[in-house]
């Protein structure tokens, strides 16, 4: 089922206590806004490769701890007093990551991924689904500002000095923080892939009546014994 | 004589805000197109405005990929500083060292092939810095940009027989493709290059995105009408803010040419997008600095076609 919105153009809005509950996942509509509260962590292909090819230990007792994992790399400094400042956050494109996420379900118990753009709704059927994990989807994308106020306080941060500001693991306890949109349920049904549908039925049409290229190029055509530039 | 300090001072100021405070020319555009919008599209606009108001009130960046910080010096023809353009370089690198602790922004640059990241935003060839120049003047310009680092760009190679009729095929091509999901960050300001050298056709497109405010048109009457054209077609694909259906694709549509070889027409498109950052800031002759959003890169001079300059 997708979210509507309202007379209003207002759509349905969840908060959630993280770690989130299996009854409030099988509630989430694609296209219904939620707002969270409780502890995330970031987590993107630094930390992918150091737990599921190098076999590190996850530092953080996952999933007690927390069960949504943001594709994330914070605008934030580590002070010479050791204290944080986080000034924005937003998240990074997910589809790169699509070849760990079994591997990082199984071992982190994680049940949201918070992230960019989203996957197809094959991979969240073939990922997502047996792992019973949803995708939430940031806004904009540059909500930044909005997401840097719902993040209270920095927890910790994990392999800062091995990774990186940008892929180390930070764990943010955060308050009302979102909006995001989801965008696969609990059945691998995608928002992003509806919404492309209804627009790919237009493009032939934007098209007509514009005369081909003089020559054309990879990606035109699959034939490599084509003359393309 | 401007001194060194000022020029880092400057660069220091101009980049906390192009991180923070949206151009006001960018942000009338897309008040303009959220009323044309509805559903998911609206939302995601309301969003971004609200996100908008958050960053100024909190002084935060508004986006935490703060992009690739880079910088465009304009530089008077009179203009006397300390240090040489060497001083002036330095002087940028320090900005951007302190900039990125103290707003803070991501530290986004690394090595390409060893991912070697200094958390600073500076390395090899980075920040780039973009020279012109301007006669008659004493002052010295300088324009940062944040832009994000890895879609809604894309160069083509189109020939003369290809004409309009190939400038909009290869801009529907990169419109839809970069569109779908909002991997752009749309509405986005549209820059495309034309013309010139292919590196050229690539600077001019992005200098075209980065440097022109919302609104503004080419001096050229038939590139302008071709600029609003562009414009009308992006907004027709169906497509809204981060891939939903919608109608607000290209907040608006800038062309910079540039001679060319006679058997091409290279072309680039550049997509800068919902955290459009930049900041402007001039240095006058006495060390006063004076602060804009407008970088007024593509003066006369700069559009020039003729082998001396007279105004």
């Amino acid at each position: 089922m997708t979210s509507k919105a309202n007379e209003n153009g207002e759509f349905k809005e969840v908060r959630l206590q993280v770690p989130v509950k299996q009854e409030d996942l099988e509630k989430l509509e694609i296209g219904t806004i939620v707002y969270l509260d409780g502890i995330i962590y970031t987590g993107r292909e630094g930390v992918y490769k150091r737990v599921l090819e190098e076999g590190y230990d996850i530092p953080l007792d996952l999933p007690a701890l927390s069960n949504v994992n943001f594709h994330c790399s914070p605008a934030a400094a580590i002070e010479p007093d050791g204290t944080y400042n986080v000034g924005g956050v937003t998240a990074t494109a997910s589809f790169r990551f699509a070849k760990w996420m079994t591997g990082w379900f199984n071992k982190s118990g994680a049940k949201v991924i918070i992230g960019k753009g989203g996957m197809s709704s094959e991979q969240y059927k073939e990922l997502y689904v047996p792992a019973g994990a949803v995708y939430l989807t940031t806004v904009g994308y540059g909500t930044g500002a909005l997401l840097g106020r719902g993040i209270k306080k920095v927890r910790q941060v994990e392999w800062f000095k091995e990774l990186g500001n940008a892929q180390a693991m930070w764990v943010f306890e955060v308050e009302n923080f979102g909006p995001f949109i989801v965008d696969s349920d609990l059945k691998g049904n995608s928002l992003f892939e509806q919404e492309g549908k209804k627009i790919n039925k237009k493009l032939d049409k934007l098209y007509e009546g514009l005369k081909k290229p003089a020559l054309s190029r990879y990606g035109e055509t699959d034939d490599r014994s084509d003359e393309l530039i | 004589m401007i001194s060194n300090k000022t020029i880092q001072d400057t660069a220091y100021q101009i980049m906390g805000k192009a991180a923070i405070d949206i151009p006001q020319d960018y942000r009338k555009g897309i008040e303009f197109m959220v009323q044309k919008e509805d559903g998911l599209s609206k939302f995601v606009l309301k969003t971004m405005m609200e996100n908008w108001d958050a960053a100024t009130e909190d002084r935060r960046p508004m986006c935490a990929d703060s992009g690739l910080p880079r910088y465009y010096v304009k530089i008077g023809n009179d203009a006397k500083f300390e240090g040489g353009p060497i001083g002036i370089e330095r002087a940028l690198r320090e900005a951007t060292a302190q900039a990125t602790h103290d707003i803070p922004l991501r530290p986004n640059r690394v090595h390409p092939l060893w991912r070697t990241d200094h958390n600073n935003n500076v390395g090899i060839n980075s920040p780039e810095i973009d020279w012109s120049f301007e006669p008659d003047v004493d002052w010295i310009d300088i324009t940062t940009v944040h832009k994000g680092g890895l879609f809604g760009t894309d160069y083509r190679m189109l020939f003369p027989g290809d004409g309009i009729d190939g400038i909009k095929r290869f801009f529907l091509d990169t419109m839809v493709s970069f569109g779908k999901r909002g991997l752009a960050c749309q509405p986005a300001v549209v820059g495309i290059g034309l013309g010139g050298s292919k590196d050229t056709t690539m600077v001019l497109g992005k200098q075209a995105a980065c440097l022109r405010t919302v609104g503004e048109a080419n001096p050229d009457p038939e590139i302008a009408k071709l600029e609003e054209e562009l414009k009308t077609l992006g907004n027709e694909i169906g497509m809204g803010a981060q891939g939903f259906v919608g109608a607000s694709m290209v907040a608006d549509c800038h062309i910079e040419v540039g001679y060319t070889h006679t058997g091409g027409m290279p072309m680039s498109v550049h997509m800068f997008c919902l955290s459009s950052r930049r900041a402007t800031a001039r240095i006058h002759a006495d060390g006063k600095v004076t602060y804009r959003t407008d970088p007024n890169w593509f003066t006369p001079y700069m559009r020039r076609e003729t082998t001396g300059w007279e105004q």
